[in-house]
C-alpha cells in the first residue's frame, strides 16, 4: 500500500479501484465498502476533528514515556502547587510536586484502557442478550428482558459503587462495575433492531435456505446490529469516561498514586480555590476526550446508519 | 407424468394470533400442482394467497390440513432436505437481499448450507443462467437495479438446484419492461430445469401468461379453480372472479 | 382560455460523489383544464417533475427552469413563504401511499379541517361542515364515523379517498397525483380513479397524473407525456397511446402481458442510447384562442 501511494497517478487509480461499482474480487468489494465509509466520514469536519483528537490521545498514550517531560510519580515537595508555566511545569505541579502534564499523559493510558475494556465488553454482552431475546422471542425474550429491566432499574453509579465496594477498589473492578451497569441499554437497542430485522424478507430467505437460528443471529443479524451499537458506544463513551472518573474521584477506581484523571481531580479538590490548575487540567482532559468521542459518534452515525443508505 | 403431483394441498387452514386477535387467513383451501407445471394463485391484498406459500415454507407456523410436497407429507418443521427441493422468490427485491452482503456471499452461503462442492463454478454458472455477467459477482445489492436484484434472488433460489419454485409476486415491484425480462427468464428456466412453479400474483395478465391452472382467492377462500383458456375467454362462474376479470380488462378500454 | 401551468426548460440535478445525476433534463410542458398523464419507468424523472412544480426538491437536489408559471405568475420568483400559500391552496398533491401522508395519531376529520382552515379563514364549525361534505363527495358512506376515525382504521382505498378529499377541500386549481392508485387492488383502483375524475371535471381543475401504468393513463387522461431518462420522448393524445410512434413507448406497450391473448415470449424492450441523448420533446400546447 505504501509504495502504491507514492505517485499521484497510482494514487488516482487506487481511488478508482476502490470506488469501482464493479469489484472483481471479495477483497476489493470489502475494501471498497470500507473506503466509501471513510469518504463519507472524511466529509464531516467535526467527526474528523474528533478523530484527530482521539488519534492524538492514542499517540500520547503509546509514547508517554518518551513524550512526558518528567516522571509522573516523582515527587518534589519543594516545587508543590506551582502554577502553569512556572519552574518548567507546563501545566503546573500538584500537591506533591508532580508534573501534571506528565501525569495526564500517563493517565491517558488508564483512560484508554478503561474505555477499551468497557467498549468491548458492554456492547458484546448487550448484543448477545438483545439479539437472542429479539430473534428467539417467547419465554427466552421474557426472561432476558426482565433481567435487563432489573439492571436498568438500578441507578448506574450506585450499582457500580455497590459492586466496587464488594469486590474492592481498583481499575479492573471499576471496569467490571461500569460494564455491569452499561450493557442493558445495548441489549435494548439490539433487541429493537432485531425485531425489525427478524421479519425482513432477507432473513426469511436465509431461513428458507435451511439456516439455523444460531447462524442467522451471528451471520445475518449481528452485522446489522453492530453499526447502531458502535454509534451508541461512541456517544456513550463520554459517559463511561465520566463514570470511571467519578469512581476514581470517590476513591473507588484507580488508587493513588496512579495518575487516573478522576483520581487526580479527587486529589486536587482540596486546593480548588487557591490552585485551580490542579483540578482544571485533568478536568479539561476529560472534557476534550469526551467531546471528541461525541463528535466522532455523530459522524459515525451518518456513515453507519443503514437507514441513510437508501 | 400426468398423475405425478409436485404440491398437493388439502383442506388447508392458516390462522394468526390467538383469542381476540385470532384471524383466519386461509380457510379450507385445496388444490394441487402437477410436477413440472405452473399454478397461479390470484387474489387481492388480504386474500390469503401469500399465506398459502408461507404455510408451505414453514414461515406461517399455525396451520392445519394436509400439505404434500413431492410425495412427502409435511409436518410441523421443515428439514434442510425440504429446502433443498423447494425454494422461494420474494416480492420485493429491495427487501429480500441482505444489505451488507455481496452477491457472491449470498450464493456461497446457500451452497455451503447444502454442502455443494465447487462453489466457484456453480456461482459462475448460475449467474450466467439468470443473465448476469460475472462482473456482478462481488457487488452489493445497493449497486444493482431492481431487475438485477430480482435476478440475484432467482439465482439464490436456483443455485441449490431445487425442483419447486414458489414465486410470491416476483415482478410486482418492477417496471413493465423489466417484468417482461424476468417473466421470460422464468419461462426459460422452467423449460431448462423442468421446474414446478407455484406463483402468487394480483395481476391476472401475469398469471395468465405464466400459469396453466389458476385458483382465485377471496378473503381466505379459494372461490374458483379455472383453466387458463377459460380465463382468457373471460369465462368465470363465480361472480368475484368475473368482477376481477372485468376490472383487469376494463381499465384498458378507453371510456 | 389560458394555460393553468406552463413549465419551460425544467431541470433537476443531484450532485453526487461520482458526478451530477440529471434526474430531469430540460423539459417543457403546459397544463390546461385537462387531465395530463406523465408516464415512465422508475428513474425516468416523472415523480421528480411533480415535486419540482411545487418546489419540493430536497437538498442536495438543484431545481432550475426558465419559468414555472401558474396562471402567468412565476413560482420560481416566489419566496418560500409565498410558496407555502401555493402548496395545498392552489396546487395540491396526492401521493402513492396514504399511510405516509396522514398523521397516524390525529383523527381524520381534524386533519382535513386543519388543511382547510390553514388556507381559508373559516370557523371550526364551517370547516367541519365542509369536511363532511367533502367526505361525502368522495363517496364515503358514513362520513361522520370516518371523521372520528384514525388513519390506521382505514383500508388503502379508503385512505386514498380521504387523501383526495383533503387535497381538494381548499379548491385548488391543479391537482398533482403521483401514482395515486398503484398501491391499490384493481377493483378499488377503478373506484378511486372515477371519484378523482368526477371531482376534477366538476371543478374545472387541471390534473397531472403521474403513473407507470400505461393502461391506466391511456384510459384516464386526455394527453400523455412519456418520459425516459429525465426527458420527454413523446407526447400524444391519451386515446392514441396504443399508436405511439416512439420505440420506447411501443416497447413498453408490447412488454405487457395480455390477459386475452397468449404469447410465448414477451417482447423485451431494447434500449437505445440515442433516446437518452435526444433532445426533449416539448409538451407545451398553445391555448386555443376563443
Amino acid at each position: 500500500m505504501s509504495e502504491l501511494k507514492t505517485s499521484p497517478e497510482t494514487k488516482q487509480s487506487l481511488h478508482d479501484w476502490l470506488v469501482s461499482d464493479a469489484p472483481t474480487s471479495r477483497r476489493q468489494a470489502k475494501l471498497s465498502s470500507y473506503y466509501r465509509a471513510w469518504l463519507t466520514l472524511k466529509s464531516n469536519p467535526m467527526a474528523m476533528f474528533g478523530l484527530a483528537i482521539l488519534s492524538g490521545l492514542l499517540f500520547i498514550a503509546a509514547f508517554a514515556p518518551w513524550l512526558a517531560p518528567a516522571d509522573p510519580f516523582e515527587q518534589d515537595l519543594a516545587a508543590r502547587l506551582l502554577p502553569p508555566g512556572e519552574g518548567g511545569y507546563i501545566f503546573g505541579s500538584d500537591s506533591l510536586g508532580r508534573d501534571i502534564l506528565s501525569r495526564l499523559m500517563y493517565g491517558s493510558r488508564i483512560t484508554l484502557y478503561i474505555v477499551a475494556l468497557v467498549a468491548l465488553m458492554a456492547p458484546i454482552v448487550g448484543l448477545f442478550v438483545g439479539t437472542a431475546a429479539g430473534y428467539l422471542g417467547g419465554w427466552v425474550d421474557v426472561v432476558l428482558m426482565r433481567i435487563t429491566d432489573i439492571f436498568l432499574a438500578f441507578p448506574r453509579l450506585v450499582l457500580a459503587l455497590a459492586f466496587v465496594s464488594a469486590l474492592g477498589a481498583g481499575i479492573e473492578n471499576a471496569v467490571l462495575a461500569i460494564v455491569l451497569t452499561a450493557w442493558p441499554p445495548y441489549a435494548r437497542i439490539a433487541r429493537a433492531e432485531t425485531l425489525t430485522i427478524r421479519n425482513a424478507d432477507f432473513i426469511h430467505a436465509i431461513k428458507l435456505q435451511g439456516a439455523g437460528a444460531m447462524r442467522i443471529i451471528t451471520r445475518h443479524i449481528w452485522p446489522l446490529c453492530i453499526s447502531s451499537l458502535v454509534i451508541r458506544v461512541t456517544l456513550d463513551m463520554a459517559g463511561i469516561i465520566l463514570t470511571a472518573a467519578g469512581l476514581g474521584f470517590l476513591g473507588l477506581g484507580a488508587q493513588p498514586p496512579s495518575p487516573e484523571w478522576g483520581a487526580m481531580i479527587s486529589a486536587g479538590r482540596k486546593f480548588i480555590l487557591d490552585h485551580w490548575w490542579v483540578v482544571t487540567m485533568p478536568g479539561l482532559a476529560i472534557f476534550t476526550v469526551s467531546l471528541a468521542f461525541n463528535l466522532l459518534g455523530d459522524g459515525l452515525r451518518d456513515v453507519l446508519d443503514p437507514k441513510k443508505n437508501k | 407424468m400426468t398423475k405425478e403431483l409436485g404440491i398437493e394441498i388439502e383442506k388447508l387452514n392458516v390462522w394468526f394470533g390467538e383469542g381476540d386477535t385470532h384471524v383466519n387467513a386461509v380457510i379450507d383451501a385445496s388444490f394441487s400442482v402437477k410436477k413440472g407445471g405452473s399454478f397461479g394463485l390470484v387474489g387481492e391484498s388480504g386474500s390469503g394467497k401469500s399465506t398459502v406459500l408461507r404455510a408451505i415454507t414453514g414461515l406461517a407456523p399455525d396451520w392445519s390440513g394436509k400439505i404434500t410436497v413431492l410425495d412427502e407429507v409435511l409436518g410441523e418443521t421443515r428439514t434442510r432436505n425440504f429446502y433443498s427441493k423447494v425454494q422461494m422468490v420474494f416480492q420485493d427485491p429491495y427487501a429480500s437481499l441482505h444489505p451488507r452482503q455481496t452477491i457472491d456471499h449470498v450464493l456461497s452461503e446457500a451452497l455451503h448450507l447444502h454442502g455443494f462442492s465447487e462453489p466457484d463454478n456453480r456461482i459462475m454458472k448460475v449467474l450466467n443462467d439468470v443473465g448476469l455477467s460475472q462482473g456482478f459477482r462481488f457487488r452489493y445489492p445497493h449497486q444493482l437495479s431492481g431487475g438485477q436484484r430480482q435476478r440475484v434472488a432467482i439465482a439464490r433460489a436456483l443455485v441449490i438446484e431445487p425442483e419447486i419454485l414458489l414465486l410470491d409476486e416476483p415482478t410486482s415491484a418492477l417496471d413493465v419492461s423489466v417484468q417482461a425480462e424476468i417473466l421470460n427468464l422464468l419461462t426459460d428456466l422452467q423449460a431448462e430445469r423442468a421446474l414446478t412453479y407455484l406463483m402468487v400474483s394480483h395481476d391476472l395478465a401475469v398469471v395468465g401468461h405464466m400459469c396453466s391452472e389458476i385458483a382465485v382467492m377471496n378473503q381466505g377462500e379459494i372461490v374458483e379453480l379455472l383453466d387458463v383458456e377459460d380465463m382468457r375467454a373471460l369465462k368465470a362462474i363465480h361472480p368475484y372472479t368475473q368482477q376481477l376479470l372485468d376490472a383487469s380488462v376494463q381499465r384498458r378500454r378507453v371510456d | 382560455m389560458t394555460n393553468l401551468l406552463e413549465v419551460k426548460n425544467l431541470c433537476v440535478n443531484f450532485p453526487t460523489r461520482n458526478g451530477v445525476v440529471e434526474a430531469v433534463r430540460n423539459i417543457s410542458f403546459s397544463l390546461g383544464k385537462e387531465r395530463l398523464g406523465i408516464v415512465g419507468e422508475s428513474g425516468s424523472g416523472k415523480s421528480m417533475t411533480g415535486r419540482a412544480i411545487l418546489r419540493l426538491i430536497k437538498k442536495p437536489g438543484i431545481l432550475t427552469a426558465d419559468y414555472i408559471k401558474l396562471e402567468g405568475q412565476d413560482l420560481l420568483k416566489l419566496s418560500e413563504r409565498e410558496m407555502r400559500g401555493v402548496r395545498g391552496h392552489k396546487i395540491s398533491m396526492v401521493m402513492q401511499d396514504p399511510k405516509f401522508s396522514l398523521n397516524p395519531v390525529m383523527r381524520i376529520g381534524d386533519q382535513i379541517c386543519e388543511a382547510y382552515q390553514l388556507h381559508s379563514k373559516v370557523s371550526r364549525k364551517e370547516a367541519v361542515k365542509k369536511t363532511i361534505e367533502m367526505l361525502e363527495a368522495v363517496l364515503i358512506r358514513d362520513p361522520e364515523r370516518v371523521f372520528k376515525s384514525y388513519p390506521h382504521e382505514m383500508s388503502g382505498g379508503m385512505g386514498q379517498r380521504i387523501m383526495i378529499a383533503m387535497m381538494l377541500i381548499p379548491d385548488p386549481q391543479i391537482l398533482i397525483a403521483d401514482e395515486p392508485t398503484s398501491a391499490l387492488d384493481v377493483t378499488v383502483q377503478k373506484e378511486v380513479l372515477e371519484i378523482m375524475d368526477r371531482l376534477v371535471r366538476e371543478r374545472g381543475m387541471g390534473l397531472i397524473f403521474i403513473s407507470h401504468d400505461l393502461n391506466v393513463v391511456s384510459a384516464f387522461c386526455d394527453r400523455v407525456l412519456i418520459m425516459y431518462a429525465g426527458r420527454i420522448v413523446e407526447t400524444c393524445r391519451a386515446d392514441e397511446l396504443s399508436n405511439a410512434k416512439h420505440p420506447y413507448t411501443q416497447g413498453l406497450l408490447k412488454s405487457l402481458p395480455q390477459l386475452e391473448r397468449r404469447v410465448d415470449r414477451l417482447a423485451v424492450l431494447q434500449r437505445d442510447e440515442a433516446w437518452r441523448t435526444a433532445p426533449s420533446v416539448s409538451g407545451i400546447v398553445e391555448p386555443e384562442r376563443a
